[in-house]
């Protein structure tokens, strides 16, 4: 069974490798996941899960991915605010697979999902 | 809500919105008694009595962007419907209480889901606030306690691929693992 035993060999393992992750730059992406009430009822949870294990998976270090507060469009939650060159994209009504899609289209390839944004929904 | 556990997220995000800086949640069975209860408790902003009388009517947030507050009156009906007590306390300054008891066989009572994904979210998405986690059912108990983690990790973050991935084996094996798939 897991310790917090266990934990300590393994800070003391990641203390004694360089980080390099701490180099996140200007090209940060920061990604918002709504996690009021309306949005957790509409499924905000397996989206927000779904960005992070895609992350994970993609190695993204230049991203960072939080939970945020009520967005005020309970009608279109589940809502992702991608924050990326200085402009605020909002994804709406959103699925886990969407928001995989997202990560590989958006983030990696810089290609917003277009017929997911906010306009055309 | 489908399941308990995002009602727990919900109720959870309340106290992060009220500042809190620890909050504890609590998630005790007992099966010979046919009784389950979940608590949330926080040392956040409180509520001061009028507030709170009127805060699980659905009317009531406060909110600006919208006029309706659903979490508390959503966890209320959840216990309530299912042979079970709500309960809420709160003191303006001090922190806020909030429990909901539940039959566990009842027909209507909620399953818990994913109670272990909505602890790994909580802890690993808060970096500034402190969660004690406890699961106790009869005799068997387990807990998790952010400030025991962060003493050990220093300044490594608990959402580090690597912690994460610990932690989300931790809360399976010490929370999780206690009720099983029973509740
Ligand atoms: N833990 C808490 N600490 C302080 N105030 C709270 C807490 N929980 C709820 N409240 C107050 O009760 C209101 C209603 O809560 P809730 O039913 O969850 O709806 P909402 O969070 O959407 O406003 C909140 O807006 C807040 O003012
Ligand atoms: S209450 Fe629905 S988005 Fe905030
Ligand atoms: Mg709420």
């Amino acid at each position: 069974m897991k310790s917090l035993e266990e934990l300590k060999a393994l800070r003391d393992k990641m203390k004694s490798q360089t980080d390099n992750r701490a180099v996140a730059g200007t090209d940060e992406t920061v990604i918002k996941v709504g996690m009021a009430t309306c949005g957790i009822a509409a499924g905000a949870r397996p989206v927000l899960t779904a960005l992070l294990d895609e992350a994970e998976k993609r190695q993204l270090h230049n991203v960072s991915i939080s939970q945020t507060g009520c967005i005020g469009l309970c009608r279109l939650e589940p809502i992702v605010e991608v924050f990326r060159d200085g402009q605020k994209y909002t994804y709406v009504l959103m699925t886990p697979e969407k928001a995989r899609r997202m990560i590989v289209e958006h983030v990696v390839n810089g290609n917003p999902c277009q017929e997911y944004l906010i306009g055309e929904n | 809500m489908r399941e308990l556990a995002l009602n727990i997220l919900d109720i959870a995000e309340n106290s992060l919105a009220a500042g809190a800086k620890l909050i504890g949640i609590s998630l005790t069975a007992d099966f010979d008694e046919d009784r389950m209860e979940i608590g949330i408790t926080d040392d956040g902003c409180g509520m001061d009595k009028d507030t709170l009388a009127r805060v699980t009517d659905p009317f009531t947030t406060s909110r600006t962007t919208r006029s309706v507050g659903m979490g508390l009156p959503l966890f209320k009906f959840s216990a309530e419907s299912a042979g079970g007590r709500f309960h809420i306390e709160s003191e303006k300054g001090k922190g806020t209480s909030v429990t909901a008891e539940y039959r566990i066989s009842h027909i209507d009572r909620m399953p818990l889901g994913d109670f272990g994904g909505v602890v790994l979210q909580l802890v690993t998405m808060n970096q500034g606030v402190d969660f004690r986690v406890a699961v106790k059912v009869g005799k068997a108990e387990g807990v998790l306690d952010t400030r025991e983690v962060r003493e050990i990790l220093g300044d490594v973050p608990l959402d580090a691929p690597e912690i994460r991935a610990f932690l989300r084996d931790y809360i399976q094996e010490n929370l999780v693992s206690i009720y099983g798939g029973r509740l």
